[in-house]
């Protein structure tokens, strides 16, 4: 009996190597999307890979056509397909090599806008005809960006060398085919077909199919904790068939044996493929592959065959780069750049008639005017010939393009540049900021795109998931619920004064690594060894806990010898939790080989042979396991959610039980706790009998195994006999109540979209003050597409007699001020949304949502949370921030204006696909309301100065060329010009846009209602624009027109007023930045002073350079006081507007964050008392 | 969970995960907490500024308006005058011809005392010395070195003969000197006229080569202005280096000379001026100006004009600040501006 039993589940195991993949729902879920994600389109149908890998396992067999394959010979790599050339196993995560570094860093650089209009601004001015600038000067700019650039690029490509040598250099044991021997080979030596021999704790080097293990039932367990970031062991099999002869001394490598698999791809939890060893043909599933990326764990050695090498393994194929958003400050900055290139199109042509007219005016006296010279009479042959000269027409084209060549800075094209040192130096204060690093998962803030910090100040919808991102997604079991007795009075063992310690051999102390609170009277129940009928149901439901799960117990180390810990490892923490639980309760799993499991059931080890396991998969909503008893009997454990569970309880039973359960589960689920009903069945050896044959059959069947497989399952999970039920917990996040309530203080609206029930979703709303008793809840949840409708319809009724009664709330909710009235929540499920998305209804939709003040969609699916979002973004001029922390949040996070990965307990899918990744749900309110609001209020302002800074300088050369005949000359010299915008003046609005804070932390999280000044665009709008142009206007006529009327019949040389003009401009921008700084630390004090002194300096070498046309000018005019006085003029004069303007503003007009910035430096006393009041 | 087991192994890892920790390091940079100053434009602030200013300017400019003042200035437009009557329909022709007198002689009365030295200039009006093909029109090396003399790059039309030897100084700029002369009597006694150190320094000895010496120069097919003598090297041809540094303007004054005698009040002084450079071609003007310099330079009232209008402003905003502060008073940092204190909202 015994025996047979053991050889039937070898049996079952060989044939069908079971991916662990028990997963609730979301999990399920989670791994569609991946697929998809990853656009590979071939598994997007996949709804639930559980099931459906089996299915496409046995499908494989068929579908794996010729063309799309790839044959790997078994230890004959040079053998293995020549179609298609493989890659040794080197990889290369740097861009350049030493040789192409130039010539392709240079052409990545010019695929920016930006460089281009430099380029052709420097190729222009090439042309002789036109050439404004001299050769240097005129590349300059461009040279010095370039040269920057691709300083930067060479430094990280070096070290990505670096870390890319280290990599390929590792050693791995290869085999020999012939001897059978291993030998070390460095690890990009590896090609496909070897055979690759890995150890304990080892990397893996490539993708390999398992040959064999250490293990003799042919288990690995592997860490993945680098590919996907989740730190549970997974289990991987090797087949029988190889198993038997494991290669190595004695037996060399078959050459027969080939592996046939699909292309690389980049899929993580799929792989196809089949092999053919000593005649056999076996398929292979992703249960039978370890990927490169991974460590070996827990298993002595394992030894397989390289697949895919190098660059296609699919942890490479996974590695893509960050999503490329565009900021919102950005895109307006692009409206006003359009905006200054029609200024600068209009000087240009005004320059352009005015030349011609002069030119027209003037036609007769050029011939003989010394300073033009029209005819050339060096050659005597032809008296007719022009110097120079090529009729008016051209002359007025050339005169244009000279304008642009010397009016070119008008387009900031620095600030792009600029923008990217300031954002680099926000995301170093953001990562450095220790209120953003996590303790418990020891990580920092992680900026992951570069461009859009900025947006963080002006988010106005939040789009949270709910699991692992509100809630810790560290399951703890709670309650449970035993023939409808509800046992929740949970203590914790140390207070009851006894622990659970299992002797095991030679006195070593085993116990679970954590230990849940207990209810005493469910203890007592279950160690009182009377016969009562609820004892021995309690005794039945945590054995099924025990037993009925995919957990793989490990045992580890303490620092007490004595002492060794139980560690479950498993792939569902709803199961870890449990299984922890029934630990605690006495029931404590200790091993589990492939056959069976040892369970030590209040201090005695017993041993259950688990006969049978179906799986869990999203249509049955339950798992179950048919297990041996040591009693000899055979029991069928079935744990699932409650309602797949309630409709396959037996036919005769105690129906107030029932009731009780379910009156129970109700109570769980309004506590915000996840429930699992579990349920048992006795089966008779013929029912056992029957159930076995059809299931061997339906293992080793090659088509539709999976569809055969639920099938079977769903036959004999039926007559249960319910157990009881079980409460778990997921924790709250610290701080969620806190900072939901901040961020909509700060108006910013919070939506929860979770895959959960809507009760618990409701519960965990209300724990997390997301919704409050006074809220009117809008709930949809309706089957069709008319009761939807009817829904959505009844909702604008009901808002609309609330709008009666509170004048115009969705003008209110517009303009972010909310007034007094009924807030409502709106609470829509799933299945309504798949009729409301896409249809007509949306617009409806986006009416109630907007006015409601809260948003819970439940059971969502991935591609739902993403039509949510869109459904705001597209209908609205809002910014939206999505967070989350699994792979189904990956498409909500890429279509949000901000994405946010919570680098928690799931994997790193979320983070990959994110812009900026944190710790937990807490950090979005320093992140939004300090460094959002920070960013915002710096790069709103870094952008308007550039564009006055550039605009003033512009101007200044444009009034003078209206005293050269138009003639695009420029007093300043070329040297200033190309300096300008790269040195004189950039460096203060860099350190500027990095270190300047309006406000302090600590204001800003007091007040979060300063965050709306993000929201309504407060600083940076066409109107800031326009206002900032007219002061640059006026500036440069006081820094022209001073020193022009000052000088004006003077003997004053053009090299001596450039020199006035170049430093009054630069003294000039600088006190506006300095005036508009709000907060002044010793870098910004040397930053401005030291650019002016820089901008001095520069100046002086310039005129020591005794061949440039203005040698010495700076030291003679610097000699006269009039230099001085109009120095001081023109800085006062220029200034006076700007700074009237600003008190008056400041004055009458005050913003928030002007008046808080007052009341910290002179009413710290006033603040606290308002705040009373205002509560 | 309670971590039950979790006590031992804690405190073993303990200082391996403290340094393992990525924990950003406490520092006042990086927390952005540096000391700063944040400085607020109170009303003090305010009325301060303004009326600093104002009592700053008002004497800078009262003191540069009578420094203008004091700076006495003749000025003499001639180029109309000095063409003959006959003349005056074709003023082109008169001073191209080779053959014409170009003497013309006048007298004009000193206004005031001028006290030396006294500054004579030459200003040109619409003689576009800033204009783009002019003002490139020169080669700083070729002047500086006689090694350089064949560099001529940049200089064309003026760059090389017909046969191809260098012009010495080459350019437009150079070829156009100004040539016409000054010399001034009174009561038939010359006053001598010192046209030394009327260049800078800096450009004798840097800029212009000791040994570099004119050369095929003004030799073309049209004569731009003066010729040089081939004897005396460029750093000493004082009139070519302070032509050749361009003016900024349109309308400029270039120094000729001093005098370096005071002239009375009421003195007569006669000119003799040889109207040789051609303005007439494009409508140029030519003007003889006598000044004595004060510290602000040449006479102009500009300065002044500004600094009192600014200053004046200045205190005006003051006066227009206290008024605005006392009509409608507003306590700094009071929260009840605040617009969520304003309107109230639901929560």
């Amino acid at each position: 009996m015994v025996g047979e039993g053991l050889t039937t589940s070898e049996e079952g195991e060989e044939e069908s190597p079971i991916p662990p993949s028990y997963r609730h729902h979301r999990r399920n879920s989670s791994s569609a999307v991946a697929a998809s994600c990853d656009g590979f389109p071939k598994h997007s149908h996949v709804r639930h890979p559980s099931g459906a890998d089996t299915e496409r396992l046995a499908a494989s067999q068929r579908e794996l056509a010729e063309s799309d394959s790839r044959l790997v010979f078994l230890g004959d790599p040079g053998l293995s397909d020549p179609r298609f050339e493989m890659p040794r196993n080197s990889i290369r995560t740097a861009k350049y090599s030493l040789i192409i570094f130039l010539p392709r860093n240079i052409f990545e650089q010019f695929r920016r806008l930006a460089y281009v209009y430099f380029l052709v601004i420097a190729v222009l001015n090439q042309l002789p005809q036109i050439a404004v600038f001299g050769r240097g000067a005129s590349i300059l700019p461009l040279a010095f960006v370039l040269l920057v650039t691709a300083v930067k690029d060479a430094y990280e490509d070096w070290r990505r060398h670096r870390s890319d040598r280290i990599e390929n250099n590792r050693a791995a044991s290869v085999c020999d085919p012939h001897s059978g021997r291993f030998f070390s080979k460095r690890w990009k030596e590896v090609r496909v077909g070897e055979v690759v021999k890995v150890l304990a704790n080892e990397g893996i080097p490539c993708d390999m199919v398992l040959l064999a293990t250490s293990d003799p039932t042919g288990v690995a367990y592997v860490q993945t904790i680098n590919l996907d970031g989740e730190s549970n062991l997974k289990t991987r099999y090797a087949k029988q068939e190889t198993m038997i002869h494991p290669p190595g001394e004695d037996h060399p490598v078959d050459p027969a044996g080939f592996i046939r698999c699909e292309q690389p791809n980049r899929n993580i939890y799929g792989f196809l493929g089949n092999m053919e060893v000593d005649g056999k043909r076996v398929s292979l599933g992703p249960a039978n592959i370890i990927l490169r990326g991974c460590e070996l764990k827990n298993t002595a050695w394992v030894i397989g065959v390289a697949v895919y090498t190098g660059s296609e393994t699919k942890v490479m194929l996974n590695s893509s780069g960050a999503s490329s958003k565009r900021s919102r400050l950005e895109t307006q900055m692009n409206r006003e750049t359009l905006l200054l290139s029609a200024i600068l199109i209009a000087l240009c042509l005004v320059m352009a008639i005015c030349n011609g007219i002069w030119l027209g005016n003037h036609s007769d006296d050029l011939e003989l005017a010394q300073f033009f010279r029209k005819r050339d009479y060096s050659d005597r042959d032809d008296k007719d010939e022009n110097y120079n000269y090529y009729g008016l027409g051209m002359q007025v084209f050339f005169t244009f393009l000279m304008s642009v060549i010397v009016f070119q800075i008008m387009i900031p094209i620095s600030l792009y540049i600029s923008m990217e040192f300031v954002r680099l130096g926000q995301a170093y204060f953001m990562i450095r900021d220790a209120n953003l690093y996590d303790e418990s998962s020891n990580s920092r803030f992680q900026c992951r795109a570069l461009n859009i910090n900025e947006d963080l100040g002006q988010i106005k919808h939040v789009f949270s998931d709910k699991t692992g991102t509100l809630t810790e997604n560290k399951m703890e079991f709670q309650c449970a619920s035993i023939r409808g007795v509800d046992y929740s009075g949970g203590t914790s063992l140390r207070e009851n004064g006894e622990e659970h310690c299992i002797v095991a051999a030679s006195n070593q102390i085993l116990k679970p690594k954590m230990s849940v609170k207990t209810d005493p009277e469910l203890v007592r129940l279950l160690r009182n060894k009377g016969e009562s009928e609820q004892g021995k149901q309690a005794r039945e439901f945590f054995l099924a806990l025990a037993c009925c799960n995919t957990i793989v117990p490990l045992v580890v180390d303490t620092s007490d010898p004595k002492q060794k810990l139980i560690d479950y490892q498993g792939e569902s923490p709803d199961e870890q939790a449990l299984v922890y639980a029934s630990a605690s309760y006495g029931f404590v799993l200790i091993e589990r080989t492939s056959g069976h499991i040892i369970i030590d059931v209040l201090g005695n080890k017993q041993r259950y042979d688990v006969l049978g396991l179906h799986q869990f998969d999203s249509d049955r909503k339950r798992m179950s396991v048919i297990v041996c008893c040591p009693d000899k009997t055979i029991k069928l454990f079935v744990k699932g959610a409650d309602n797949s569970m309630f409709g396959v309880i037996q036919n005769k039973v105690d129906l107030c039980m029932i009731d009780a359960t379910k009156a129970n589960l109700h109570a769980y689920s309004s506590l915000g706790l996840r429930t699992l009903v579990v349920g048992m069945r006795e089966l008779s050896r013929k029912e056992f009998e029957e159930w076995q044959s059809v299931y061997e059959n339906a293992s080793t069947s090659l088509m539709g195994r999976g569809k055969l497989l639920r099938a079977i399952a769903s036959n004999i999970e039926k007559g249960l006999l319910i157990l009881g039920a079980s409460g778990i917990e997921d924790k709250l996040q610290e701080g969620v109540p806190e900072a939901i309530a901040s961020m909509r203080q700060a108006g910013i609206k919070v939506w929860v979209l979770t895959g959960d029930k809507q009760e618990t979703a409701i519960s965990i709303g209300f724990s997390c003050k997301l919704l409050t008793s006074q809220m009117t809840q809008i709930v949809i949840n309706s089957q069709s597409r008319e009761s939807c409708r009817k829904s959505l319809q009844d909702a604008i009724a009901m808002y609309k007699k609330f709008a009666a009664i509170s004048p115009d709330p969705f003008e209110n909710i517009l303009t972010g001020i909310v007034s007094t009235r009924v807030p409502m929540a709106l609470i829509i499920d799933g299945t309504s949304l798949v009729f409301i998305l896409e249809t007509e209804l949306e617009e409806d939709l986006f009416k109630v949502a907007t006015v409601c003040d809260v948003v819970l969609c439940c059971r969502v699916a991935p591609l739902q949370k993403a039509g949510i979002v869109a459904l705001i973004k597209n209908r609205s001029d809002d910014m939206t921030l999505a967070i989350g922390d699994g792979a189904n949040d990956v498409s909500m996070i890429q279509m949000a204006d901000v994405g946010i990965g919570i680098s928690g307990q799931e994997g790193r899918q979320a983070v990959m696909a994110s812009d900026f990744a944190m710790g937990q749900f807490r950090f979005l309110v320093p992140l939004l309301l300090v460094h959002g609001h920070w960013n915002y209020q710096r790069m709103a302002y870094m952008i308007l100065y550039n564009f006055y800074k550039n605009a003033v300088f512009v101007f200044i050369l444009f009034w003078y060329v209206l005293y050269t005949a138009y003639t695009l000359t420029t007093a300043i010299t070329e040297w200033s010009s190309a300096l300008y915008s790269a040195v004189y003046t950039t460096l203060p609005t860099i350190v500027v846009g990095i270190l300047d804070k309006d406000l302090s932390r600590k204001t800003l999280m007091k007040y979060p209602q300063l965050y709306r000044a993000g929201q309504r665009d407060e600083r940076y709008s066409l109107k800031l624009f326009i206002l900032i142009m007219t002061d640059a206007v006026w500036q440069s006529v006081a820094v022209f027109y001073i020193p022009y009327l000052v000088y004006r019949q003077s003997t004053i040389d053009g090299s001596s007023i450039g020199d006035l003009w170049t430093l009054a401009v630069v003294v000039l921008v600088n006190i506006h930045l300095a005036m508009d700084v709000r907060r002044w630390n010793w870098i910004t004090h040397a930053a401005i002073w030291g650019c002016i002194v820089a901008t001095a300096i520069c100046v002086i070498i310039i005129d020591c350079i005794s061949t440039l046309p203005g040698y010495w000018a700076i030291f003679k005019i610097m000699g006269t006081g009039l230099f001085w006085l109009c120095l001081l003029g023109i800085t006062v004069a220029g200034m006076l507007p700007h700074f009237s303007a600003k008190v008056l503003k400041e004055y009458l007009m005050p913003s928030d964050v002007q008046i808080v910035r007052e009341m910290d430096k002179f009413w710290r006393i006033a603040a606290t008392t308002s705040e009373i009041q205002n509560e | 969970m309670n971590p039950t087991g979790d006590s031992t192994p804690e405190t073993d890892g303990a200082t391996e995960r403290r340094k393992k920790s990525k924990k950003p390091n406490y520092s006042r940079f990086t927390q952005q907490e540096l000391p700063a100053c944040k400085p607020l434009l109170t009303p003090t602030i305010v009325i301060s500024t303004f009326i600093l200013i104002g009592v700053l300017f008002i004497p800078i400019g009262l003191a540069s308006l009578s420094a203008s003042g004091n700076v006495v200035e003749i000025v003499y437009r001639y180029d109309i005058d000095c063409i003959p009557q006959q003349s005056q329909d074709d003023k082109l022709a008169f001073i191209q011809s080779s053959l014409t007198n170009k003497t013309c002689t006048t007298t004009f009365n000193v206004p005031k005392n001028m006290k030396a030295p006294v500054h004579i200039y030459y200003e040109l009006d619409n003689f576009y010395q800033n204009h783009r093909r002019y003002v490139k029109s020169r080669n700083d090396k070729q002047l500086r070195s006689k090694a350089y003399e064949l560099e001529t790059t940049n200089c064309a039309p003026e760059a090389t003969t017909p046969d191809g030897s260098p012009i010495v100084p080459c350019g437009l700029i150079a070829w156009s000197l100004f040539n016409d002369t000054y010399s001034f009597a009174t009561q038939s006694k010359v006053i001598e006229v010192n046209k030394k150190n009327i260049a800078w320094q800096s450009d004798k000895d840097h800029k212009f080569g000791s040994d570099v010496y004119p050369k095929n120069f003004q030799q073309g097919g049209l004569i731009g202005g003066a010729k040089l003598n081939e004897s005396i090297p460029l750093s000493e041809q004082e009139d070519l280096i302070v032509w050749m540094r361009t003016a900024a303007l349109p309308q400029f004054r270039k120094l000729y000379g001093r005098i370096e005698r005071d002239l009375a009040a009421n003195e007569q002084i006669s000119v003799t001026i040889e109207n040789n450079y051609n303005t007439y071609s494009f409508e140029g003007e030519k003007r003889l100006v006598l000044s004595t310099t004060s510290w602000i330079g040449g006479k102009n009232g500009f300065l002044g004009v500004a600094y009192l209008t600014i200053g004046s402003l200045c205190i005006f905003l003051a006066v227009a600040f206290i008024v605005l502060y006392l009509l409608k008073p507003r306590t700094l940092g009071d929260p009840s501006y605040l617009s969520w204190n304003r309107n109230p909202d639901g929560h």
